[in-house]
């Protein structure tokens, strides 16, 4: 099943390689990573999704820890939590039927038309990763010209937090 | 308050962390450290030929005293030669500090001479790595490098450090830190108590329970725990190849080394056991044989210092994270108040079956290879005779390969860090490096490298460095013209097709080599002479001796698992099997 991990990181030299090179060391996939230092600029919060039952991610979990640089280790997904991930679409949309029928779609999914030229349409999205691959079934045959997806962020829901 | 250069600092900083020694090889991006090092006397550093040997040099010494060893390189090729040594400390949890120069902070990324990005290389075999920016920060990392390595499971950090950080002419303020403190890394020590109470209830109440250490008992210095404990109880004991030592190799409730190679009743034990009681080991696959098939009876407590060893390749039914030695305290504790009677029947019943198995195939019940005689000398005997000699005191590093598992059978190390080897990465060219740093800590002591004519060849340079700095070990070739393990598993799987793994007539004359370095060299080519040679040999107090042994080129390793089969699945001889 999708594991959603969240790691808070020192924000120091080479501590990010060390997270990712960790993944390909042990043998375990990163579907996405998204990292960025946060309020505090020592620190970098990061989260990564991958594919594992749960011994595998007791172990992922257990191995990131292990780290020096790493603070905070948690698996989101043992518990209720919140996954946004950001999508920024460019497609192709030329003729006026098909321009109103992008509008719509983004109007549907609460997405943004954010650049316009003649020949295409920019469309910002966020969701989680099943709303977003729902919006590029529903658009994919306007040709689709690029896709830049920001890979899953995700927080537990409640008063839970993870703080240094 | 003293203002001094990056170089200078990195030296203080290295002494006031408890550093005596480094082990290293000079380059241009560490001759800034190099000038600084000539400029004092507190830490003294020793040279060798090829920066692999520093690293086991200051990784044997670790071993032999416990301390974190420190080695020194240059960029580029002083670093890449150094990640064998790396490795290897890492994959036995060494502590050690390698310091390597880099290319100046502007140079990086430009592929300018000499440029290797070595924290990057060595990532995935060090406990943690620091590429220091800038002067002011050496003193601090240097105190951290040192907390890490030694703290929690040890390992080697490296601590890289550019040219232009250890220039002469910028001086900076010394300061050392009183103490490290780290967000990010707080290793927890004891074990929780209520695990402990539920594997004191389950120890109590065992009928074939086996208690299986590893080097972990070693690295704590746990082994007067463990013996506490294995006594109170009366349980059998088992070490793996790197726990050798960590509980007397001869007592009675000793039954010599488990794994691949180990012996009969050990593995067999293991098989039948309803309880083991792992300390400090991780269930290597050396030691497990098949994982599906691995002790189908038995109720695991794993007790470990590192989380991530613990339900890794054997899941345990009763997990504890802490050290050997808090955990061992811990239990001896509850073992003492507790009002839980042994079952003294069934225990007496599993040691009639132990007692049975010894009898029938084990190591030291009976000779279980052909008797050496004449010409022919078995390499067993030679282990033998070592330990005769030496009376069973001496420090024993080995290589890697047939000769490191004869090591292993034969000689009983009854005290732990006796017994130096590559255990985790398998590294030929570790014993006569890791024997000077072993002899270096220790130079009153016997330090024997028992070793094969392919594993000195891969570090036999060092021959030179013991002549520098007066490091008399004592080198046991056990020469069988061949890599003999590879030989073996080519005779066993690969119909005796000896692929690359004889020489010829290519091998050096080791006698005239030997001699070469102003070492003593000696050929024995008849076992009557042996006994004779090998006391000659350790009466040279202040010699280095090569003994070069020319052993029985036939002879396999046994007992070994059956490949795909349980820990009971074992061939025993070239004939035998269970």
């Amino acid at each position: 099943m999708k594991r959603i991990i969240s790691i808070l990181l020192e924000n120091e030299f080479g501590a990010l390689s060390r997270v990712v090179g960790l993944f390909s060391q042990r043998g375990y996939n990163i579907d996405t990573l998204a990292v960025a230092p946060t309020d505090d600029e020592t620190l970098s919060r990061l989260t990564l999704t991958t594919q594992g039952d749960s011994q595998m991610a007791e172990q992922i979990v257990k191995q990131l820890h292990k780290l020096i640089d790493t603070i905070k280790v948690v698996d989101l997904t043992e518990g209720p939590h919140i996954e946004r991930e950001l999508m920024l679409l460019k497609i192709k949309a030329q003729d006026n039927d098909s321009r109103t029928e992008l509008k719509s779609c983004v109007e549907i999914f609460r997405g943004h038309i954010i650049d316009v030229t003649p020949a295409s349409y920019t469309v910002q999205l966020a969701g989680d990763s099943e709303k977003l691959d729902a919006f590029i079934e529903a658009v994919s045959h306007m040709g689709i010209m690029e896709v830049v997806r920001s890979g899953v962020s995700g927080i537990s829901r409640g008063d839970k937090f993870i703080r240094a | 308050m003293e203002h001094l250069s990056g170089g200078d600092i990195l030296i203080r900083a290295l002494k006031d962390v408890g550093v005596t020694h480094l082990w290293g090889y000079p380059g241009g991006a560490a001759l800034h450290i190099y000038d600084a090092i000539y400029r004092q006397e507190d830490v003294v550093h020793l040279l060798v030929r090829h920066e692999q040997a520093a690293v086991h040099a200051a990784d044997g010494f670790s071993r032999a005293t416990g301390e974190v060893g420190t080695a020194l390189v240059t960029s580029g090729p002083g670093a890449t030669n150094a990640i064998t040594g790396i490795a290897t400390a890492y994959m036995d949890s060494i502590p050690l500090v390698v310091i390597s120069g880099q290319v100046p902070s502007s140079k990086i990324g430009q592929d300018a001479f000499q440029e290797t990005d070595m924290v990057g290389v060595s990532r995935p075999i060090v406990k943690h790595s620091f590429l220091v920016t800038k002067a002011e920060d050496i003193a601090s990392t240097i105190a951290k490098a040192y907390y890490i390595a030694s703290t929690g499971r040890p390992g080697p950090v490296v601590v890289d450090i550019p040219k232009d950080v250890t220039e002469p002419n910028r001086k900076v303020l010394y300061e050392f830190p009183s103490d490290v403190k780290m967000r990010s890394y707080q290793p927890s020590n004891t074990g929780h108590r209520g695990q402990i109470k539920r594997a004191v209830k389950t120890l109590l109440e065992a009928k074939r329970p086996v208690i299986y250490t590893g080097g972990g008992i070693v690295i704590d210095n746990a082994s007067e725990q463990l013996t506490a404990v294995a006594r109170k109880l009366n349980f059998p004991v088992t070490n793996t190849l790197m726990g050798l030592g960590g509980f007397p190799g001869t007592d009675k409730q000793f039954m010599g080394m488990l794994g691949m190679h180990g012996t009969f009743e050990a593995n067999t034990a293991m098989h039948h056991a309803d309880v083991i009681f792992a300390v400090g080991a991780r269930f290597d696959d050396r030691v497990t044989n098949e994982i599906e098939k691995f002790c189908p009876m038995a109720t695991i407590i794993h007790v470990d210092i590192d989380p991530t060893s613990v339900s890794k390749n054997v899941v345990a039914d009763i997990p504890i994270v802490g050290t050997c030695n808090s955990v061992l305290r811990e239990v001896m504790l509850l073992l003492e108040q507790s009002s839980i009677e042994q079952d003294h029947e069934a225990l007496k019943n599993w040691w009639e079956q132990i007692d049975e198995w010894r009898q029938a195939n084990g190591l030291y019940t009976a000779s279980r290879y052909e008797e050496s005689s004449g010409d022919i000398i078995k390499p067993q005997d030679v282990i033998k005779m070592l330990y005769k000699v030496t009376k069973g005191k001496a420090i024993v590093t080995s290589d890697v390969g047939q000769h490191q598992m004869f090591a292993a059978q034969y000689y009983l190390f009854d005290h732990p860090r006796q017994w130096i080897n590559s255990g985790g990465l398998g590294t030929m060219g570790f014993g006569l490096p890791s024997a000077m740093g072993a002899k270096f800590a220790f130079p009153d002591t016997d330090v024997a490298c028992v070793t094969g004519e392919g594993s000195i060849q891969m570090c036999i340079q060092e021959l030179s460095a013991c002549s520098q700095h007066n490091l008399p070990v004592k080198i046991i070739n056990l020469n069988n013209a061949a890599l003999g393990m590879v030989r073996q598993w080519q005779d066993m799987q690969y119909n005796s097709r000896y692929s690359q793994s004889v020489y010829e007539e290519s091998l050096p004359d080791f006698v005239a080599l030997a001699e070469s370095y102003g070492h003593v060299g000696m050929k024995v080519t008849n076992f009557d002479e042996l006994e004779d040679k090998m006391r000659e040999c350790f009466a040279m107090k202040d010699r280095v001796v090569f003994m070069d042994i020319c052993v029985d080129r036939s002879e396999h390793v046994y007992p070994m698992h059956m490949p795909g089969g349980s820990m009971r699945d074992l061939w025993l001889s070239k004939t035998e099997r269970t």
